[in-house]
């Protein structure tokens, strides 16, 4: 076990030089965009005095070095900086974010997991069947259609025409758990293309693990049809879908700006937008940090399972 | 150009007069002047359109649910700091400015019962009527003079800052409990306009923090706040124009435009603000929601910089005045919501030169003075950017009305995120645009030599000269009679080319009364929910 707990510590080292990385480089991007906070903020009253006034009181005076080596310290004791835009704490902004996300991506992969194995799986036993063809096209297809698309054409039906679930969650803030009629339409949209990736991917890994050499073996010592598919076959299977898994996940954590827009979910998304849009710079890099640690840490921890899982596979690190 | 910039999704950007984007009011600048009183964004000036208003005898009770586009987790309560069309309907709910714009953009009087000019229009004595904070104390003339020092703070850039400039705050006192007696720095006939400006509303002296528990003297009271999500207030049964009919006020913040319809047609809402022309159109006599619209909002031009070639030559800009089409500018970039301009800001309001004939297009005219002025193979850039909607599609359409009159424009886009920066200084021609504020707003931000936003670059002494002459003139009539001269020059060799005035388009459920729509974005009655009931 020493090996992979040595395999585990040069992950995490490796992990936290790409967040350093990631941070500078979102640093450097956002001072490299067109205007500062203080243009943002004056819109189209570009009043230079006014500018000048803004500037200063944000810092934005300052040389870019200064702010970020300022920052940096901050982050080295925990703190994310505060907000150009509103002067309020980049952590409470990160916080009220993180609920409606972590709820929504919870949801959504612990329906897109048994989903998309059952299906790949059903679709692997009958290969080449009517079951396998359905499955097969109706994911190809619903792989098509965008989030944004998939969205408006649910809200139409299910909630304008046949007014069976709440169109938006306007208003609901971060509360979102007392109104589940409103996470129904989100999390559907959320589930759409992944389960299709996934599904394909569960699918083929298990076709590929019954073929194999040591599913006719087991077969051959006669043991059941459904021990050889669930306890032999599909931990090979899913490796690849693990690590699928892992970058799904990051993607629902990174808020799916899109989901969240048309939903009216106040999520990290949401907050990155408006931070972006407002070259509100500590929020950005917050929320860079949160993404870069975030997706460090679900591969690391993806490449973990996948290595549990088939030890032979030789996981790329 | 204010602007109001809602969302940022540039998806949705393509909406209407740029209030999409965050919406940013702007205000301010003008350090000359008046009361600059930027008002933000669209606005609208209205006219009457449909039905929500009548609908009998106000009813009481309910709560109403309003959508707006908002800025996200860097909203805050505090008056002074607005921004967005959210921040200045939450504003309004909880407080009271001393004046407020009419449907013509005038000065009304609100928590001032009346105000008096010196002789020499630099002296403005200002009367408050009896009026009670939510916390039962009084609003006396000490909280007015708080709250403009507060404003005026040169530590802070609140907006309002630059339209308080006139006032000389050193000097001015109160004379007792509720009159303040205001002293300014140079004589102002429109002193009014500043105590109307955007963002200048009376806070209790003292009170610096507004998220927890704002305490106003406005007609709700406050009951919670979440920053980027929902504002709830409960209607204060004591307020001064009397009580709201509604029970409770709720604003939720849905940066979408799609988001904000389908909460209408979802019932999650009864109001939402800002829909774009194509969604009007799906909906308007449907039945199903109602559609209003406030014809007159968002000034849609070009502007030409008039102190460098080619358009130093007048004979260039009123070649371009006649290139324009309006009616198809109107028809293809504002999608038919709007009406045709006639070079002029701010038609309707009070002062506008409506007496001058509507400009029409006319290519041999054009033709003939491009030659004149030996231009006759004319080349120019027109920058533009999606920074507010209709901005590529009017820059595109004129492009093509341009080459008609053997002129090439090359439409050069920016980025929307420091458009109105750029476009400021630098380049000759340049889409633009602009919420409802007072003419003399308008000239005093962006015409005279001091304009802090010229961003035509005119600068004329006795253009100036006219400005502070109406200034100082006390005579309505007389005063009328200056700013229509002043509009005339701009109508004929002026570098803003006006082509055209956007509808605001707001939806609202059934239920609703009482909405009015003869009121511009920032008027007093536009996001006015006090007057409003739910049927």
């Amino acid at each position: 076990m020493s090996g992979l707990t040595a395999w585990t510590a040069r992950r995490l080292l490796l992990g936290a030089a790409q967040t350093a990385a990631v941070v500078l480089l979102v640093f450097a991007l956002t001072e490299a965009l067109p205007g500062d906070a203080a243009v943002a903020l004056a819109g189209d009253q570009p009043d230079p005095a006014r500018i000048a006034v803004i500037r200063e009181s944000m810092g934005l005076d300052r040389p870019a070095l200064e702010r970020l080596a300022d920052w940096t310290s901050g982050l080295l004791h925990g703190d994310l900086g505060t907000s150009l835009a509103s002067g309020r704490p980049v952590s409470t902004y990160i916080a009220d974010g993180f609920g409606p996300t972590l709820l929504l991506a919870t949801l959504t992969v612990l329906l897109l997991v048994p989903l998309s194995v059952g299906l790949g799986v059903l679709a692997a036993r009958h290969e080449g069947r009517l079951a396998d063809r359905l499955v097969s096209s109706v994911t190809l297809g619903l792989y098509a259609v965008p989030e944004f698309a998939c969205g408006v054409l649910l809200i139409t039906v299910f909630a304008i025409r046949l007014q069976w679930l709440p169109p938006t969650a306007v208003g609901y803030g971060t509360e979102l758990i007392a109104h589940p009629a409103a996470l129904v339409l989100p999390v559907l949209v959320l589930l759409s293309r992944p389960v299709c990736t996934l599904a394909r991917l569960v699918r083929a890994g298990m076709i590929d693990a019954l073929a194999a050499p040591y599913a006719a073996q087991a077969r051959r010592y006669g043991i059941s049809g459904a021990r050889v598919r669930y306890a032999h076959a599909l931990p090979n299977a899913v490796t690849p879908a693990t690590q699928q898994l892992a970058r799904t996940i990051d993607w629902l954590l990174s808020g799916v700006i899109v989901v969240e827009a048309l939903f009216v979910i106040p999520g990290l998304g949401t907050v990155l937008i408006n931070a972006v849009a407002e070259r509100d710079i500590p929020v950005v890099q917050g929320l860079a940090v949160v993404f870069g640690v975030l997706t460090v840490v679900l591969n690391t921890g993806a490449d973990l399972v996948a290595r549990r899982f088939a030890p032979r596979g030789e996981v790329a690190a | 150009m204010n602007d109001i910039r809602p969302t940022r999704l540039p998806r949705t950007d393509a909406r209407f007069p740029g209030l999409r984007r965050r919406g940013f009011l702007a205000a301010t600048s003008g350090a000359v002047g008046l009361g600059a009183l930027a008002l933000a964004g669209c606005s609208s000036s209205g006219s009457t359109d449909t039905a929500a208003k009548g609908g009998g005898k106000p009813q009481r009770g309910g709560r109403l649910r309003a959508a707006f586009a908002g800025g996200g987790a860097s909203e805050t309560l505090d008056p002074h700091a607005s921004n967005l069309f959210a921040d200045v309907a939450r504003a309004k709910a909880l407080f009271d400015k001393l004046a407020d714009y009419g449907a013509d953009l005038s000065a009304q009087p609100r928590l001032a019962s009346g105000w008096e000019a010196g002789a020499g229009l630099d002296r403005w004595k200002v009367t408050l009527r009896k009026a009670t904070f939510h916390d039962g104390k009084p609003v006396t003339a000490q909280d007015v003079l708080y709250s403009y020092r507060r404003i005026t703070d040169p530590k802070r850039a609140f907006r309002a800052k630059a339209d308080l400039e006139p006032v000389d705050l050193e000097a001015s006192r109160a004379l007792d409990e509720r009159t303040v007696e205001f002293v300014l720095k140079r004589p102002t006939a429109g002193f009014p306009n500043v105590l109307a400006a955007f963002g200048a509303y009376i806070v209790p002296e003292g009170a610096e923090q507004f998220d927890r528990k704002p305490v106003g003297s406005g007609p709700f009271r406050f009951v919670s706040f979440a920053p980027g999500k929902s504002a709830v207030f409960r209607r204060n049964t004591d307020y001064w124009d009397g009580a709201p009919h509604l029970d409770e006020l709720e604003i939720v913040v849905a940066n979408e435009e799609s988001a904000r319809v389908n909460a209408l047609l979802g019932g999650q809402v009864e109001y939402a603000h800002e829909l774009n022309p194509t969604t009007g159109r799906a909906h308007e006599g449907k039945g199903q929601i109602e559609i209003l619209r406030l014809r007159n909002s968002g000034m849609q031009a070009f502007a030409m910089k008039t102190d460098r070639k080619p358009f130093d030559d007048r004979r260039i800009r009123e070649a371009f005045f006649l290139i324009a089409d309006r009616e198809e500018l109107v028809q293809g970039a504002l999608s038919g919501a709007g009406e045709i301009g006639n070079d002029l800001f701010g038609k309707g309001y009070e002062y506008y030169a409506d007496g001058l004939p509507q400009r029409e297009q006319d290519l041999d005219r054009a033709r003939s003075l491009l030659k004149k002025a030996g231009a006759e193979d004319l080349t120019v850039t027109l920058d533009t950017s999606p920074v507010a909607a209709g901005f590529p599609e009017a820059a595109s359409i004129f492009r093509d009305q341009a080459a008609k009159a053997g002129v090439t424009i090359k439409v050069r886009t920016g980025s929307k995120d420091s458009y109105w920066t750029d476009i400021l200084d630098s380049g000759t021609l340049c889409s633009y645009r602009s919420g409802a504020m007072p003419i003399e707003t308008h000239l005093s931000q962006r015409l005279l030599t001091a304009s802090t936003t010229n961003a035509t670059h005119w600068r004329h002494k006795d253009f100036d000269a006219l400005y502070q002459q109406a200034q100082s003139t006390k005579d309505t009539g007389q005063r009328t009679a200056v700013y229509q001269r002043m509009q005339r020059r701009l109508y004929a060799e002026g570098g803003f080319l006006i082509w055209g005035f956007a509808d605001w388009i707001i939806g609202t459920a059934r239920t609703v009364r009482g909405v009015e729509t003869d009121a511009p974005a920032n008027s007093l009655d536009w996001a006015r929910f006090d007057k409003v009931w739910l049927a």
